[in-house]
């Protein structure tokens, strides 16, 4: 076995060249493997690192992708409102330790305007960070907003500036609050989150542009608000985080049964499982196509063996002739392409580790991917042990046509 | 495997035929018997089925019909996979040209058969393969070279590392085919010089093959292979042309 595998070792030594090629082919099918691997777990991290911390979110009754949608990534539309008493029956329920309220429904030029409270900007979590200001500082008074950073990097924005909102949530619209327009407090430090998109002002400073407007005779704003007093108008939905977290559950059960009004508490980690489920089928076709581009290395890799037998066939007879018998000649040709396949999986992996070592600082300063340079997961070493079984299985049609070869040419190849 | 009958003759062939193609044979030999020790000289034209003969007694080619035994082995009643390792323990081949794989070294050129038999290994009396090649590397006026490149080595000294391989481990039969054609005269006195010498050494039988009749004085027996091949009477002498456009 040593004898076979220093020969094999010198063969594909001797035709360097296109040795070198095939482990190329081959390391670089197996790098687009590795590497869509890593990136789908980077990508699924950052996807569930949106919102950390927080043990439901509760909305109005409605779909939990919906709820999870609209309050966490400013996509979709509220399912409706939650009135400020039955948000402080549950801020002050005694398994509840804080509470983040969300009031959505204006917007800037097409990014989102979400009302809330200072524990916004201390409580809430995304990946293992908290809300941070690069500019500024949160918004305090009804007339102070705080903008994302991509909001403040597209509009020019910066602390002081002077915004004026407009009511519902299309880029382009008629109704502006111009009676109260806010200032720039702060601009808040980028998350690679939704927050980057989006605006927040106080409560307060949401309910007084609404009052002024209205008071000034302003346009009619859809159907009428339900009279509320000051202070106490509704939210659409709010975060919650529990004193125990074993009390999750129960307190999940609790809202989603209480009859005094309907809500839905989706608990964040399960809603993300679900919503991957639906938008991570993506990921399968990049796997297919990965798939096919090691299907094309192999098939190459088959062609390059083939291709050189012709050139081998004195070779072969004198292996014959000092002895080698087929099963020698076709065991050789297999360990050739089995040391390829594997020469080829070695380097991709680490063509791939080498990759995220040198780019990942930048890929995550630029798109907020997280690449971690774990270890080889159970599918990655699988799709390494599948590479290296078909890389040698390749090797079995051209050992096939030499053993064939072989016996025809006796000890004087055709030349 | 069983021990071959020291009392055998080297070779002996009994009604051997083979054709490459059903029913078209190349060769047809009533009986050929080769002693032990005896210095064969075989020729005849080229294309008349030499290398043909030469696969059968190193068992890389079946007969059609017939036995070829070798040191009293019949090789027919053997699988293809004894009769691989029969070949590398009792016999030596040497080759008109491209004798060397070009990707090992002289050295590893010249002990191949000793790595992949343990056979032949066992032949060489306890002494590693490498010493005993560098003892006949030096003999063969080839010790200099152990460690070069085969691709740099000249036709003639290509010949002679052939020769230091398939005398390693002293097997019974060393097969040439016509070994001395890409020589000059001079330099094929001196190859055939060292061959008898080694081969007498070891004691191994030499069959050699080759058109050229000039060489058949230095051998102990010559034979032309037309004399004993019917199928070449058959189809005419033993044509060339019509036996080579047949492979």
């Amino acid at each position: 076995m040593m004898t076979m595998l220093s020969l094999a070792w010198a063969s594909l030594r001797n035709r360097r060249l296109i040795s070198t090629l095939t482990i190329a082919s081959v390391a670089l099918s197996v790098a687009l493997l590795v590497g869509i691997e890593h990136v789908r777990v980077g990508v699924r991290e950052s996807f569930a690192g949106t919102i950390k911390g927080t043990d439901l979110i509760v909305g109005a009754r409605g779909g939990t992708s919906q709820v999870l949608l609209s309050t966490v990534f400013g996509m979709s539309t509220p399912s409706g409102t939650v009135s400020w008493a039955t948000y402080q029956k549950w801020a002050q329920h005694p398994a509840v330790k804080w509470t983040i309220p969300y009031a959505l429904g204006d917007a800037h030029k097409g990014h989102r305007v979400i009302g809330t409270t200072a524990d916004f900007f201390t409580r809430y979590r995304f990946r293992d960070d908290s809300v941070r200001f690069a500019s500024g500082v949160a918004p305090t008074d009804e007339h102070a907003i705080a903008i994302g950073s991509d909001v403040a990097e597209r509009l020019g924005y910066s602390v002081g500036d002077s915004i004026v909102l407009s009511h519902g949530v299309a880029a382009i619209s008629f109704a502006e609050h111009e009676a109260h327009p806010f200032i720039v407090s702060g601009v808040i430090a980028r998350t690679f989150t939704p927050i980057d998109r989006s605006l927040y002002v106080t409560l307060e400073g949401l309910e007084a542009m609404h009052e002024e407007e209205e008071g000034a005779g302003g346009l009619p704003m859809g159907p009428p608000e339900q009279a509320h007093a000051p202070g106490e108008a509704p939210i659409t939905s709010f975060l919650v985080g529990t004193k125990n977290r074993f009390e999750t559950l129960t307190l999940q059960r609790e809202m989603n049964e209480d009859r005094s009004e309907p809500l839905t508490a989706v608990i964040p980690g399960v809603a993300l499982g679900q919503l991957w489920q639906t938008i991570g089928s993506a990921e399968v076709g990049l796997r297919v196509v990965a798939l096919f581009t090691v299907l094309v290395g192999l098939i190459g890799m088959c062609v390059a063996l083939y291709a050189s037998l012709e050139s081998r066939r004195r070779e072969m007879a004198i292996l014959r002739a000092v002895g080698a018998g087929p099963r020698t000649i076709v065991s050789l040709l297999v360990l050739e392409s089995g040391l390829l396949a594997l020469l080829g999986a070695v380097t991709g992996v680490a063509v791939v580790y080498a990759g995220l070592a040198l780019a990942r600082g930048a890929v995550e300063s630029r798109f907020g991917l997280a690449l971690t340079l774990h270890a080889l997961g159970p599918a990655e070493w699988g799709y390494l042990a599948l590479v290296v079984s078909a890389g040698t299985l390749v090797g079995v049609l051209p050992a096939w046509r030499a053993y064939r070869s072989s016996l025809a040419d006796g000890l004087s190849p055709k030349l | 495997m069983s021990s071959p009958s020291t009392a055998a003759p080297a070779v002996a062939l009994k009604d051997v035929r083979f054709a490459y193609r059903a029913g078209r044979d190349v060769l047809d030999i009533p009986a050929l018997s080769i002693a032990r020790g005896e210095h064969l000289f075989l020729h005849g034209p080229s294309g008349s089925g030499k290398t043909t003969l030469l696969g059968l007694l190193a068992g890389v080619l079946v007969p059609t019909a017939g036995r070829v035994e070798i040191l009293g082995r019949d090789l027919g009643t053997m699988k293809s996979g004894v009769r691989d390792h029969f070949r590398a323990e009792h016999l030596g081949y040497v080759f008109q040209m491209f004798n060397l794989i070009p990707y090992l070294s002289v050295r590893d050129n010249i002990t191949l058969p000793c790595r992949l038999s343990a056979a032949r290994r066992a032949r060489l009396g306890g002494v590693d393969a490498a010493v005993q090649a560098e003892q006949l590397a030096e003999r063969l006026e080839i010790a200099g070279l152990l460690d070069e490149p085969v691709t740099a080595l000249s036709v003639g000294q290509q010949q002679r590392v052939a020769v230091a391989r398939a005398l390693l481990g002293a097997p019974e039969i060393v097969v040439c085919d016509e070994p001395t054609s890409a020589l000059d005269a001079d330099r094929r006195d001196r190859f055939l010089e060292l061959l008898f010498a080694r081969c007498t050494e070891a004691k191994s039988t030499l069959v050699f093959v080759s058109h050229d009749l000039s060489l058949a004085s230095r051998f102990s027996r010559t034979v032309a292979l037309g004399s004993l091949n019917r199928a070449a009477i058959a189809t005419g002498a033993g044509d060339p042309e019509a036996v080579s456009a047949r492979r």
